[in-house]
């Protein structure tokens, strides 16, 4: 059955700004989703309040509306667009839940509106926690025992029948939020209480505990025909009673026979069915009791999710845009696998010959009041996945991903007495590091039976876990020299980065490198393909491992390389992968291959036809040089991955890679305090009274010449992560003493606050000789809130035309002093300067999309003159960014 | 514990690893197997007889072995090539490890072998001979020796050699609850090395099962009375199996309803008249896609064979009910003028998916049909 004619065109309604369990999946989902559609022909409209993503690109969509994601204004562009069909799929909770108000509305029935993927019943069916429980046991699926409550005496009296630990959901929230466990009448109180509030139906689900019980999530696509497909079956390391997404996964499935693992593809079939997905992905979670096997059904979701992305980049299956065609009539077996450059359909199960681990990144350390045990409420800001060969490469390469110096298991216990309560506390309520904790316990001798007892990990990933320990014992009374080839290939096989080879054996990684280079362990690099190597394939899409034959095949074209972000956090969020992808785009324009470097697979710049080549690695120091080694690219850039790739920039150097765009050296000068400082002197700048400090009495001395209150932060920060504004000493004292960590390495600014002032952003962009302004916005809180979290406007509302002059003439002086050759940041308080980045922020995305101009990456190589290209605005638009500080 | 051992191709590489189970050597035709689920099933299935398996999926023995899911009562396959042998085993129903299992059963495996890199070669040269050998002096040349001496598949009859030796009644039906129907159908299932799912298959949804010897006369099985006769899987070339050949002539000739899986679906066609071919490297894994030709339902199938019908060489009274999409061989067949039809993939499954499970009901209704008709 071939794609429906009598579709037009085609409304997609995005997941609006990143949240707490939203993140830039969304953006991955609906990127393709626009792609797909518009390629076969269909008209697509895209609504979505957030800018900062690549599928509000203006060539993406046939229109695009940067409006918010609320059922009235999405009316008035239907009434405008009269789409013939509405994809509520792709945007998340959001989007499926604002779609079903657009149907409860009558909405959709007044404009002749076809919901297409998920019907209004389905929708229905799979999120209303009752009438869910009611179609599984229907189909003789069982569900956690369970009740329902609308008020606290109901709650009250399901509770009774169900004992303690149970477990509160909200009907209709986001990511489980407002769900958790309780194990006493307090605790279920007062989580009720905030359930209650939180679902917009006032509804509960009061579930009997599984706490402990392994955990499966299916990935199921199905078509009109009926034709159902497993994607990829995750197994998650923590057991039940952390959500999924809060949850270390792996993939496929490690510890099911094929007798049970067919139960839950069986029963993820008859769900699809009988909830009625009739196209499109969906997943299904399901709980197993490990003594026995008994399988109970959890939840399942009628769209795309974070668990397809992560699905997608595991198996090199893309589900979004496969489940955007199959909503507008195709069948699967009319579609292609693209990986196996269409030598077979899209009617297949992949086979997966390597492990993939995901693990979830936190921000507890921004958020200090907030409860950092993880619960069934998801807490997570972003994700990292390793790919290897096994579970222990899969596993360390996680970690080494993570951006929080991790090597691999190192140490984080304390030397204190209390170590065995610590370890019991931390292995039995599970924090973000918990992992970590598995590691320090096994090196205190216990053992797999007590690590399974307090953890309920199964006890197949704690032995993989205690033997990388065991290794690393042995690596302690190791030297260096002594490790021989079978020795250092066999670690390298085992996921050991050289840093935590050196810092075992008291080496240096470059140490470690020689070595290696001299004994021959180098890595090879294994395609992603779908298929096992059952068919060849010419996708690029990569990582590496310790194994025999290398199969990436570099080419002699020119090629750049361009590193990726890594994994979201707060104050980094999509908008880094937006311009990572956008330089991709650039070079594949100019004729150059593109290799992109990135580890995070929530995101568009880890598709596999994003660049010409992907590597999927750890964006490390040890990975990055060994990708060069083998590519040999003319350049590398850095700057538009944030942190991440900048904190390589001296390494990369050293080793003689070119960096392309603004020189290491100024990027250092703006990003350090006390040579920002003394550019803004030499440049005859104001800026705030300010102070770099290394140790506390500086500090105390300090903050009387600056007068309070005082901004305080560590020196080379994102996104404002621990700063405070402290009013008198006594506060600075405890903020030095609790908050960070303050030495001659690691200095700590302070910044005198400005009240009553205006804070205005600058863009602008230069190839070294001509310099133009992007666009100034006027932040619409006054200067002391962070720009990431305060509203902008622009144009600038109430700065006159003498000061928007002088904005722009400092701006320039900057960028030319600094010979910056791409984009700029600047931000400026009535004309004092307080902070400058060299990267592209939220904010130069939402300049790029209010003006609509191309502020094409490209252009910053000294081969493509910035040409004239601002046109002037004159309408006034405000974007609020969100706050994820509820958390 | 584990032995150094090597791998040596027909091509004279030889691959070094780790060997785990038994210490004797293994010689047998090298093929991939794309399943990342169900070890244990594949390598008690008897249609693996000469055949060394090279797993695609990393690790292989997680969840142990357990005393429910064996396909037959030994190791059949000649040895398993594999990437990792974790150190532990976990799963609720294990009841030892599958190195134990494979010492106990005297079957070779060897470990940390580039098993992408060897798929990726068979798939481009196709099947080739190989030997499993423990690593020391002489083993090189008495493995070389061993891959001379072994002449391959093609030719050669192996069902009669796995094929049961005493008749006997299978009263089981499938895991886990062993359900059975009430139906009162006696099936002869025909065993060419018949997988214990297929018979449990059988006993849920067809009638009761009587398994016999590949050889069997035409008289002695009519003399069974059955109401439907069950063609298993086996390994080896079908070619060379006369007698079954004869047999099922026979059988066609009295309009018996037939079903045939894998070996006996080859059967079914070369007694109608078809040709058979060896593939390049054959179909093992439990993702393929095979299309039914009239709904144009897509299944995804379990599937392990090395020799396939010519779809081209199908006469008028057959016709083609299901293909490969992807590679578009010949997947199923059915007599227009006879109840028979016979399927080359498995839908007994195990390990794989259950979604032709239909096709035993489909049996079921034939007999039902076939016996109103008489």
């Amino acid at each position: 059955m071939p794609k429906r004619t009598d579709i037009k065109s085609v409304l997609i309604i995005g997941a609006g700004p990143i949240i707490i369990g939203q993140a830039c999946e969304f953006d991955y989902s609906g990127a393709q989703a626009c792609k797909a559609l518009k390629a076969e022909g269909f008209r697509v409209i895209l609504v979505n309040s957030n800018p900062a993503t690549i599928m509000t690109d203006p060539l993406l969509a046939d229109a695009t509306y940067i409006e918010p994601i609320h059922w009235k204004s999405i009316e008035k562009i239907i009434d405008k667009e009269r789409p013939d069909a509405l994809l509520p799929t792709m945007g998340g909770q959001t989007g499926l839940n604002t779609a079903l108000t657009l149907a409860k509305e009558g909405v959709l029935k007044k404009y002749n509106v076809e919901l297409i993927g998920a019907s209004r019943e389905a929708i229905d069916k799979a999120e209303d926690r009752e009438l869910f429980d009611k179609t599984m046991k229907g189909i003789g699926i069982e569900t956690p025992r369970s009740g329902i409550a609308h008020s606290m005496e109901e709650a009250l009296s399901v509770q009774k029948s169900l004992g303690f630990p149970c477990i509160i959901r909200p009907s209709f929230t986001l990511g489980g939020s407002g769900g958790g466990v309780a194990y006493n009448i307090q605790e279920f109180k007062e989580i009720c209480e905030k359930g209650l509030d939180l679902s917009p139906t006032t509804e509960l689900l009061i579930d009997e505990s599984l706490l402990g019980w392994k955990e499966y999530e299916l990935e199921v696509v199905r078509d009109k025909n009926d034709n159902c497909i497993i994607i990829c079956s995750i197994e998650n390391l923590d057991p039940m009673g952390v959500h999924t997404g809060d949850s270390i996964t792996v993939a496929p499935a490690q510890t099911l026979t094929d007798k049970e693992y067919q139960i839950l593809r069986d029963q993820s079939f008859k769900i699809l069915r009988e909830i009625g997905v009739e196209t499109g992905g969906s997943n299904v979670q399901f709980g197993i009791n490990p003594e026995n096997g008994r399988v109970i059904v959890i939840e399942m979701n009628p769209r795309v999710s974070r668990s397809s992305a992560l699905a997608s980049k595991a198996t090199g299956f893309p589900i979004a845009k496969v489940a955007a065609l199959l909503s507008v009539g195709f069948t699967l077996d009319e579609l292609q696998n693209d990986i196996t450059n269409g030598l077979t359909p899209a009617s297949f199960e992949p086979s997966i010959d390597y492990i993939v681990t995901k693990i979830p990144k936190f921000a507890f350390e921004k958020f200090p009041q907030a409860n950092d045990r993880l619960t069934t409420q998801m807490k997570s800001v972003g994700e990292v996945m390793g790919i290897g060969r096994t579970f222990q490469e899969s596993l360390q390469k996680a970690l080494q991903s993570l951006e929080e110096d991790l090597n691999g298991f190192e140490r984080i216990l304390d030397d204190t007495s209390n170590q065995n309560e610590t370890l019991r506390y931390q292995l039995t309520f599970p924090g973000s590091r918990r992992i970590l904790y598995i590691g320090d316990a096994i090196r205190l001798g216990w053992d797999a039976d007590q690590l399974n007892q307090l953890t309920g990990i199964d006890f197949w990933f704690l032995q993989q876990i205690i033997d990388l320990v065991d290794e690393e014992n042995i690596l302690q009374d190791t030297k260096l020299q002594e490790i021989d080839f079978h020795k250092m290939l066999n670690l390298k096989q085992k996921g050991f980065a050289d840093h935590r080879i050196a810092k075992l054996t008291k080496s240096t990684a470059q140490d470690v490198r020689d070595l290696r280079k001299k004994l021959g362990v180098m890595p090879s690099f294994k395609r992603v393909d779908t298929c096992a190597a059952e068919f060849a394939t010419e996708t690029a899409y990569m990582y590496s491992t310790y194994e025999g034959e290398c199969e990436s095949r570099p080419t002699n074209n020119k090629k750049v390389i361009v590193l990726g972000s890594g994994p979201n956090r707060i104050g980094q969020g999509i908008e880094f992968d937006y311009c990572c992808v956008h330089a991709s785009f650039a070079l594949q324009e100019e004729g150059y291959e593109s290799i992109m470097i990135n580890c995070n697979p929530e995101t568009v710049s880890t598709d596999y036809d994003t660049s010409n080549r992907l590597y999927f690695e750890p964006i490390t120091e040890e990975k990055v040089l060994d990708i060069i080694d083998l590519e040999r690219p003319e350049g590398v850039i850095i700057q538009f991955g944030g942190q991440t790739p900048l904190k390589l920039a001296e390494t990369l150097l050293s080793n003689n890679v070119t960096i392309l765009g603004t020189d290491v050296d100024a990027i250092d000068r703006s990003e350090d305090r006390e040579r920002f400082q003394s550019l803004a002197h030499q440049l005859n700048l104001k800026q705030p009274p300010n102070s770099t400090v290394k140790n506390l009495g500086e500090a105390l001395q300090m903050s009387e010449e600056i007068g309070f209150p005082i901004v305080v932060r560590p020196s080379y920060v994102l996104g404002g992560r621990a700063m405070e504004l402290v009013h008198t000493q006594a506060e600075l004292e405890k903020y030095l003493k609790e908050a960070v960590e303050v030495s001659d390495q690691k200095p700590i600014l302070l910044d005198g606050y400005l009240t009553d002032a205006i804070e205005v952003d600058v863009d602008v962009i230069s190839d070294g000789s001509d310099i133009e302004i992007g666009g100034i916005l006027q932040h619409i809180e006054q200067a002391g809130i962070h720009s990431g979290d305060s509203a902008c406007s622009l144009p600038p509302y109430s700065l006159s035309k003498k000061a928007i002059k002088e904005i722009e003439s400092q701006a320039k002086k900057i960028a030319k002093e600094l010979n910056v050759i791409g984009l700029m940041n600047i931000h400026l308080h009535n004309l004092k300067l307080l902070l400058m980045n060299q990267m592209r922020h939220q904010e130069e995305q939402l300049i790029y999309k209010t003006l609509c101009i191309y502020l094409q990456t490209h252009q910053i190589f000294e081969l493509f003159p910035v040409q004239q290209f601002l046109q002037v605005s004159n309408f006034l638009q405000v974007t609020f960014l969100f706050f994820s500080q509820h958390l | 514990m584990s032995f150094p051992a090597i791998l040596v191709l027909e091509d004279g590489s030889v691959l070094e690893g780790m060997g785990f189970g038994a210490k004797e050597p293994a010689v047998g035709e090298i093929v991939f197997n794309t399943s990342m689920s169900g070890y244990q099933e594949i390598i008690t299935d008897p249609s693996y007889a000469k055949q060394i398996i090279a797993f695609t999926h990393p690790h292989i023995g997680n969840t142990g072995i357990n005393d429910e899911d064996n396909e037959s009562d030994e190791i059949v396959a000649s040895g398993i090539v594999i990437k990792d042998l974790p150190s532990h085993f976990s799963n609720w129903r294990a009841t030892q490890s599958l190195e134990s299992f494979l010492e106990s059963k005297k079957t070779i495996g060897i470990s940390n072998i580039d098993t992408r890199a060897l798929t990726a070669k068979l798939r481009d040269h196709g099947s080739v001979k190989a030997c499993i050998t423990t690593n020391d002096s002489s083993s090189l040349s008495k493995a070389n020796q061993a891959l001379d001496k072994f002449d391959g598949l093609e030719g050669l009859d192996l069902a009669k050699e796995v094929s049961t030796k005493k008749s006997f009644s299978w009263d089981e039906g499938t895991w886990p609850n062993y359900e059975q129907t009430k139906n009162e159908k006696l099936i002869v299932a025909v065993d060419f090395g018949v997988k214990k799912n297929i018979l449990r298959l059988l006993r849920k949804h067809v009638g009761k099962v009587q398994v016999v010897n590949a050889q069997i006369s035409f008289e002695e099985l009519m003399s069974l009375k059955p109401d439907g006769v069950f063609l298993s899987n086996g390994p080896g070339d079908p070619e060379p199996c006369n007698y079954a050949i004869e047999l099922i002539q026979q059988l066609l000739n009295i309009n018996m309803p037939i079903f045939g899986i894998c070996l006996g679906h080859q059967l079914l066609a070369l007694s109608g008249g078809c040709k058979t071919y060896k593939m390049k490297f054959g179909h093992h894994g439990a993702n393929h896609p095979v299309q039914d030709l009239e709904s144009k339902v897509v299944y995804i199938t379990s599937q392990n064979h090395g020799f396939a019908v010519d779809l081209s060489s199908l006469p008028e009274n057959i016709e083609p009910t299901h293909v490969s999409l992807f590679d578009q061989s010949l997947q199923g067949i059915a007599f227009k003028d006879k109840p028979a039809f016979s399927f080359q993939g498995h839908p007994e499954a195990s390990p794989g998916p259950h979604e032709l499970e239909e096709l035993f009901t489909k049996f079921y209704s034939m007999i039902k049909n076939n016996a109103k008709k008489n």
